[in-house]
């Protein structure tokens, strides 16, 4: 089994449409993983239609019994959040501040507080209209651990791909650098870059760049909006080269992204010919 | 007065607004700007300055001194994150791991633990004559954003009066590192796209702000591309949206060149215009 994770860095730079894209050409050999959990779009393009959700627990909150407080402040002295005021002569856990590291609760002297578990989101496993299973998650707001909800997403797109003996696994990671984008890299055979000629397309690649080397996971790239500006395209397409970074493909700017978006349907579907054949030859040269 | 720029959706251009909008305002008044999306700050890419002040950022985690330990364990048992871990003959830490608490080093019976400072990124404080910009980079590998954010967000309130108008360029999503950015903010400008992604993000954005109690407002960008839903969607809600940037490949043509727009096109700088009128209106009401 193949897990092949698909990465920009930088946001709206395509990433989803071209993953969405990917998973309909893929078919009923893959297990899709929306695991941009903070913003999950990938099912407005695969259109679930029957979907089982479960409630995923991760974390705990601290939660006081009022009845049992003393007053003594230890907890709100400890706190390094500053997570506990007194709000109305009370102590009170600010749920958005709390850290979940329960050291209030290690210190209270009478007990009085409780490290609650926290439903922190629910993640989907649906039929959507590729033919195959997709497995995506949706955070509550603000909540914290999106690298768990992320893991849960993905081991949930494996065990499945697994049990129904399909060959790959394909994973549309989130931007940035920070914990979701560690775990959608960890364990992955293969990563997909997407991304453009610009500033800070560039900028941004290069970063998640390196972290993709500390994990010691093969690259390459496909171009988006390549036609936009030709100096950064040369720019990437050096660094590209240097870092032994295959070049997928080159990809113009069109709006036929987004006519396919408001139709709910991917560039593929929408645009077999054009740019779907273009994201074809992509997907042939990393299956 | 502190203004977060923010989105749901990556990409929608909320470095654009922040860079453009800055830079007009800063034409007539102070202003600051800084740069909160740690993982992958792109304002400085349009902006030059000069250097005034470059500093290290740490944050604090435990360092064993195997002195005087009795390998109790105590600190693995408190230890929510799994970042402690007693081995037969020695205590392993695994910095990246740690939130850091204090608990197993204010805990341990042997003061065995002591917090030492850990490098997690650096900031850079630029100044070009009425513009302060101020930009955290997080160092690769280094996996929570929130700390660097709360320090650079403080760093700007011990240096600059209340009375400055402040503009955070925040990081993308509705997680942690969103309301870590927006929390203290006066005002949310929320940037999205008229496109299917653009609304659904939207919605988990406003959510976000309707749950922190923030008032907000929206920008839409690339106006033109997609469809109006989110036009009707801001009407039925009774949200304001503050300006329309219109869809130009100009504009992207620009943009990736790491030029600003607010005094080659017309267009972005009326739109411009009218979200420092609706920041004054807010200063006025607050």
């Amino acid at each position: 089994m193949k897990e092949i994770v698909v990465i920009s860095g930088k946001g709206g730079t395509g990433k989803t449409s071209v993953t969405a894209s990917l998973a309909m050409l893929g078919l009923d050999n893959m297990i899709v993983a929306d695991c941009d959990v903070d913003a999950a779009d990938m099912h407005l393009l695969m259109q679930p239609k029957q979907s089982e959700t479960s409630d995923f627990f991760s974390g705990v909150l601290a939660v006081i019994d009022q009845d049992k407080c003393i007053q003594c402040g230890k907890c709100a002295e400890i706190c390094r959040w500053q997570a506990i005021p007194v709000i109305d002569s009370k102590y009170e856990v600010q749920a958005l501040d709390c850290e979940g590291c329960g050291y209030c609760a290690l210190v209270c002297p009478v007990q009085a507080i409780k490290m609650e578990s926290q439903n922190v989101g629910d993640w989907i496993i649906s039929d959507v209209k590729s033919s195959t299973k997709m497995v995506h998650a949706k955070l509550h707001i603000g909540a914290e651990n999106s690298g768990k909800l992320v893991a849960k997403v993905k081991n949930e797109a494996k065990a499945l791909a697994k049990s129904k003996g399909l060959d790959y696994v394909l994973v549309d990671g989130s931007p940035g650098i920070g914990c979701p984008v560690v775990s959608s890299l960890s364990g992955a055979d293969l990563v997909v870059l997407v991304t453009e000629p610009s500033v800070s397309g560039i900028h941004d690649l290069k970063r998640v760049y390196q972290l993709v080397k500390k994990f010691s996971i093969p690259a390459n790239c496909i171009i988006n909006k390549a036609d936009i500006n030709e100096n950064k395209s040369k720019e990437l397409k050096q660094f590209l080269a240097k870092e032994k970074i295959e070049l997928l493909a080159e990809i113009p700017y069109d709006d036929n992204f987004t006519k396919a978006m408001t139709m709910g349907q991917t560039i593929v579907e929408y645009d077999p010919d054009g740019i779907g054949s273009i994201i074809k030859m992509c997907w042939n040269k990393i299956k | 007065m502190k203004v977060a720029i923010a989105s749901g959706k990556g990409g929608t251009g909320k470095t654009t607004i922040s860079t453009n909008l800055v830079k007009m305002l800063a034409e007539k008044q102070k202003v600051i700007l800084a740069d909160l999306d740690v993982e992958e700050p792109n304002s400085g890419l349009f902006l030059d300055g000069e250097l005034y002040h470059s500093e290290d950022k740490y944050r604090m985690v435990p360092d064993w001194d195997k002195t005087n330990c009795i390998l109790c364990g105590n600190c693995q048992k408190v230890c929510n994150f799994n970042a402690v871990m007693k081995l037969v003959d020695q205590i392993m830490v695994f910095p990246e791991l740690c939130h850091g608490c204090y608990a197993c080093s204010e805990l341990c019976p042997t003061n065995s633990l002591p917090m030492v400072p850990r490098k997690m990124g650096v900031l850079n404080h630029y100044k070009m004559a009425n513009l302060d910009f101020i930009d955290s980079k997080l160092i690769i590998g280094e996996e929570q954003a929130v700390p660097l954010i709360s320090q650079t967000i403080e760093y700007v309130d011990d240096f600059f009066g209340a009375n400055t108008l402040k503009i955070f360029d925040s990081p993308p999503g509705t997680s942690c590192p969103v309301i870590e950015a927006t929390k203290d903010a006066d005002l949310i400008l929320l940037v999205t796209e008229p496109t299917p992604f653009g609304l659904h993000d939207l919605t988990l954005a406003v959510d976000t702000m309707i749950e922190m109690k923030k008032p907000f407002g929206v920008i839409i960008n690339r106006f033109g591309i997609g469809d109006n839903n989110v036009e009707k969607y801001c009407e039925e809600n009774n949200i304001p949206v503050i300006a329309k940037i219109p869809n130009d490949r100009k504009i992207a043509e620009l943009y990736s060149a790491g030029k600003l727009l607010y005094s080659t096109i017309p267009g972005v700088r009326m739109e411009l215009e009218k979200i420092a009128e609706f920041i004054t209106d807010q200063q006025e009401v607050k």
